[in-house]
């Protein structure tokens, strides 16, 4: 359905986010991203948990389910796990993905469902108005934490990567051909692809990644496949391996070109990758941004196929009949009696 | 030497009683197959410890499993054993008060050495003082004699022992006069692997036989005879095993794929276990990392077009109670299975009871109404597996299935039913495929006449929408805040589960002319409560009985049925859950008979509750929270 475009991908509802909101940009680019995808838009489906970007499959033209505090992930697998033929979107924040549902993240990632799970960090719990969240910096005051927030906060990128997600990648709201490009990628990964998006909460969390979006040159390490790491106004920077087996940022003439650390997004082992987002826990300065891992391992819905289509092969198709009479049945004349 | 007398009789209750590890619930399950295969009626009660292995030899790892088989048709496992095998002291000392005066107690006289006596507490060898003379007792070195029966065999000693329950199994099938060959096909079969272990097994189990046949200490051995059951077709099903077969079938007669969203949990695990067996039926199972997420798939699955079930016990009912609230907000068919034990919070995991009742009606935020329905018997878990399905299909809303751990593990013969004769669900399971409201599709459009709203699963071409749990607006489906709609959507959700009631048989009623006391029950109690009337009624009394199979809605004439009567009495392994609800629909002055013991009642002491309930004077509207009032 090459004619659709992006307006296909809108419905009628009234956008409710506030007026300024991250959220507002990450809409439109996905929405621009679907026609491209080359799906039927009544085979996409948009799962969502609560939270400020749980509103997002009511602004989405395709199939749509809005469900409880966490649980998207969980609800998403069962959808995907069922009926491969469909592409089905996770959108998700920090307190909904991180907090409350973390564990169904982490497992969905493990298991490889087939799902494009994007999730929005803005490092603040929104919809409740304003209370730190798990991706909150340590000492952050809300109105939870009027002393400050003493939980030392999750690295999103960090924990897809802990739990083996086969796609991982990093993006920003307002850069709109990066967060495009790479919606795009993560969508067309088979398996669990999991996309951190930095996105500003004008409210209760204005200018958390301002450092980033003000001196992107500076504080934007753009992870590219095959290229050196390298950035700065000049590309002046760049990311080196030490013998010692730590990364580190260097002046690139202090260390030579030939020594700045070539990307490899496929590698098997997602130990490089973990070490690469370690560079920045939070924003709050040079941060790592782009994909930073994707490999192929069977898809979970497809090997549950399998195992359906295997089982057929080797016993034939289930026989009702034969199921309920069992191993041992015996019959019982009329009229038996001892 | 075949010079022993057969004794007939019409009923036996046997118990065999040892150590977790001596495998005593394969021992009972064996006996339970041929017995059933021989055509006798049976009921079964396995008990075992919520540890897989206590330490050996201790009180707390006692496993236990009755069986109680007759010429006739039977409602219970047996109140008392007739017959205790004990494979060691603490199986003794945990068991013997339940043997009837003048029982038979079978004990392997090996096991009580010194330190077996210790860790059972008994301070002298009981088999050496007279504190079992009220029985009659069998010592048989079980152990030895099947040490010595494997004496050629290439086996380890601790592996030889390990037979000795095999050898229990042979000398109660002679004593009974049970065949042993079925047995030893199916040791074959399952040892096929391991055929050094298979030939022990099948040794062992010949030595307990011929122990029986040669040795003077049995005079006699006893022959039940078949019972009279309706003719057809018959194999011995558990209620869990009878459930997974419900469901695979409800899938069949729908046509939809089947889809198991479960957590490990005692006593439900075996559904998951046994729906994985038949992926050839294109049934899909997925062990899920948390209770929350088994049932999020399911409904997500069942957003997807499945036939969507997520089986648990009552803990797991809590973690779930927030997405079932979203199931009845999106309005898909989905069931969850609650197989009952004991509570509160981890409670008795091994041992049965049905106090989920309220936390089925109530156990969610909102006014969240859901279909119940409660299955009687093992064997009827299949049916009412296929019921709760047609229920959640046809209405497109959760259903919450009733069973326990009674109903899970017990045994008994089943009719097979034809598959033919089976409900075709089809015409619940229809997909919408087109708009159907000029020219737009309207998610909460509802059916005129079962309020039940379209499925349009993904993959539909222009049936393009959104659901989710905030609350919409009546028929188009758009997110609405409207005080008035949600009045009107509280009000339509209920509607539809109460509408139900047209749609279900009416409570039956097995009237005794003349009855002053209507015994009422649900769930598993069936059996019991049906022995005990049957027995009063024997004794003289009149006594009228009922049996809900559905908890919401109740069979439109169950108010006829309970205010017909001065006195209601309420059975329930908890502390008066129906009782509430029914005092609550009906205004009856329902009473209770409430114990949560973990096992189920005995037919005795329901004769006592009835009888006691016809004798005593009322006082009218009096306390309520006693056993018996």
């Amino acid at each position: 359905m090459s004619t659709l475009t992006r307006k296909d991908f809108a419905t009628d509802q009234e956008v409710r986010w506030c007026p300024g909101c991250g959220d507002y940009a990450i809409l439109a680019n996905v929405q621009g991203v679907m026609p491209d995808l080359g799906v039927d838009r009544e085979n996409i489906v948009f799962v969502s948990g609560i939270g400020c970007s749980s509103r997002f499959p009511y602004y989405m033209n395709t199939y749509g389910f809005h469900s409880i505090h966490g649980r998207a992930p969980a609800i998403a697998t069962g959808i995907s796990a069922t009926r491969p033929d469909l592409k089905v979107f996770v959108i998700t924040g920090d307190g909904d993905g991180l907090s409350i549902g973390g564990n169904h993240l982490i497992h969905a990632m493990r298991r490889n469902a087939n799902l494009t799970i994007v999730l929005f960090n803005n490092q603040i719990y929104g919809l409740t108005k304003g209370q730190y969240s798990p991706t909150s910096e340590v000492g952050k005051i809300t109105k939870s934490t009027p002393a400050g927030s003493l939980d030392y906060p999750f690295n999103p990128v960090s924990v897809a990567l802990g739990a083996e997600a086969t796609f991982v990648a990093r993006s920003i709201d307002t850069e709109r051909e990066h967060l495009s490009g790479t919606v795009e990628l993560a969508a067309r990964h088979e398996g669990t692809a999991f996309v951190e998006v930095y996105q500003n909460c004008n409210i209760f969390n204005d200018g958390a990644f301002d450092l980033l979006k003000e001196s992107p040159e500076d504080n934007q390490i753009r992870l590219e496949h095959g290229q050196p790491i390298r950035f700065g106004a000049d590309h002046q920077r760049g990311v080196v391996l030490r013998p010692d087996g730590m990364l580190e940022l260097r002046d690139v003439a202090d260390v030579g070109e030939e020594n700045i650390l070539v990307h490899d997004a496929h590698r098997e082992d997602p130990g490089l990758a973990f070490m690469l987002s370690r560079l920045a826990h939070q924003p709050d300065g040079p941060t790592p941004i782009g994909l930073f891992r994707q490999v192929r391992r069977p898809v979970y819905g497809e090997q549950m196929q399998h195992q359906l289509d295997d089982a057929v092969d080797r016993r034939g198709e289930g026989d009702l009949e034969t199921l309920l009479a069992g191993p041992d049945p015996w019959v019982v004349e009329d009229a038996v009696t001892g | 030497m075949g010079t022993k007398t057969v004794q007939k009789l019409d009923t036996v209750t046997i118990r065999f009683a040892g150590d977790s590890g001596d495998g005593m619930q394969l021992t009972g399950d064996r006996f339970t197959s041929v017995t059933a295969q021989m055509g006798n009626d049976l009921a079964t009660l396995p008990d075992f410890p919520a540890e897989i292995r206590a330490p050996a030899g201790s009180l707390p790892g006692v496993s236990g499993f009755q069986l109680h088989f007759a010429d006739h048709d039977i409602l219970t496992p047996g109140d008392a054993p007739d017959v205790l095998v004990a494979m060691n002291p603490a199986a003794l000392r945990t068991n013997i008060d339940d043997l009837a005066p003048g029982g038979t107690l079978v004990v392997n006289a090996d096991a009580f050495t010194r330190g077996n006596l210790k860790k059972a507490h008994y301070e002298q060898n009981p088999l050496e003082d007279d504190s079992l003379s009220n029985y009659r007792v069998f010592r048989v070195p079980i152990t030895t004699l099947t040490v010595g029966a494997l004496e050629d065999h290439p086996l380890s000693s601790k592996d030889k022992q390990r037979a000795k329950n095999m050898f229990a199994l042979g000398l109660m099938s002679f004593m009974y006069s049970r065949p042993i060959e079925p047995t030893q096909r199916w040791i074959e079969s399952k040892f096929g692997r391991s055929p050094d272990i298979a030939t022990a097994n099948i040794t062992a189990l010949q030595a307990g036989w011929s122990f029986g046949e040669t040795t003077e200490m049995f005079a006699h051995t006893y022959e039940v005879a078949p019972a009279v059951l309706p003719a057809g077709r018959y194999r011995q099903v558990t209620g869990n095993q009878a459930l997974a077969m419900g469901l695979i079938a409800a899938a069949d007669r729908s046509g939809l794929p089947l889809f198991l969203g479960s957590y490990p949990i005692t006593p439900a695990s075996d559904i998951l276990h046994e729906l994985s067996k038949h992926k050839n039926f294109g049934v899909r199972t997925f062990q899920a990392e948390d209770e929350i997420s088994a049932v999020g798939a399911a409904l997500g699955a069942a957003f997807a077009g499945n036939l969507a079930v997520t089986t648990t016990s009552g803990p797991g009912v809590a973690l779930k109670g927030e997405t079932i609230g979203l199931a009845v907000s999106v309005e898909l068919p989905l069931l969850v299975v609650n197989i009952q034990r004991g509570g509160p919070s981890t409670g008795l995991p091994t041992k049965t009871e049905q106090s989920d009742l309220l936390q089925a009606m109530y156990g969610r935020n909102g006014e969240a109404p859901i279909p119940i329905v409660a299955a009687s018997a093992p064997g009827e878990c299949f049916h009412a597996a296929l019921e709760a399905a047609r229920i959640a299909l046809r209405y497109r809303t959760p259903v919450m299935l009733l069973s326990d751990g009674y109903l899970a593990n017990g045994a008994e013969p089943w009719r097979i039913p034809d598959v033919a004769s089976l409900p075709d669900l089809r015409s619940h399971a229809e997909f919408a495929t087109e708009p159907n409201a000029d020219g737009e599709f309207w998610p909460f459009q509802r059916d005129p006449e079962t309020l039940a709203r379209p499925w349009a699963v993904p993959g539909t071409p222009g049936l393009e929408h959104r659901i989710g749990g905030l609350e919409k607006s009546d028929g188009r489906g758009s997110i609405s805040y409207d005080p008035d709609n949600h009045h009107r959507m509280t009000e339509l959700r209920a509607a539809k589960v109460a509408g139900i009631a047209k749609d279900i048989p009416p409570l039956e009623l097995d009237d005794d002319e003349g009855a002053e006391l209507l015994v009422i029950g649900w769930g598993s109690t069936y059996g019991p409560v049906r022995a005990a009337v049957r027995r009063a009624r024997r004794m003289g009394h009149k006594v009228a009985r009922a049996h809900l199979h559905y908890l919401n809605p109740f069979p439109a004439n169950t108010g006829e049925v309970v205010l017909r009567y001065p006195r209601v009495l309420v059975p329930e392994m908890n502390m008066g859950q129906l009782r509430l609800l029914l005092r609550g629909t009906y205004l009856v002055d329902a009473r209770g008979y409430n114990r949560v013991s973990g096992l189920p009642f005995t037919t005795g002491e329901l004769v006592d509750a009835i009888v006691e309930h016809i004798e005593t004077p009322r006082v009218p509207n009096g306390a309520n929270t006693g056993a018996t009032t």
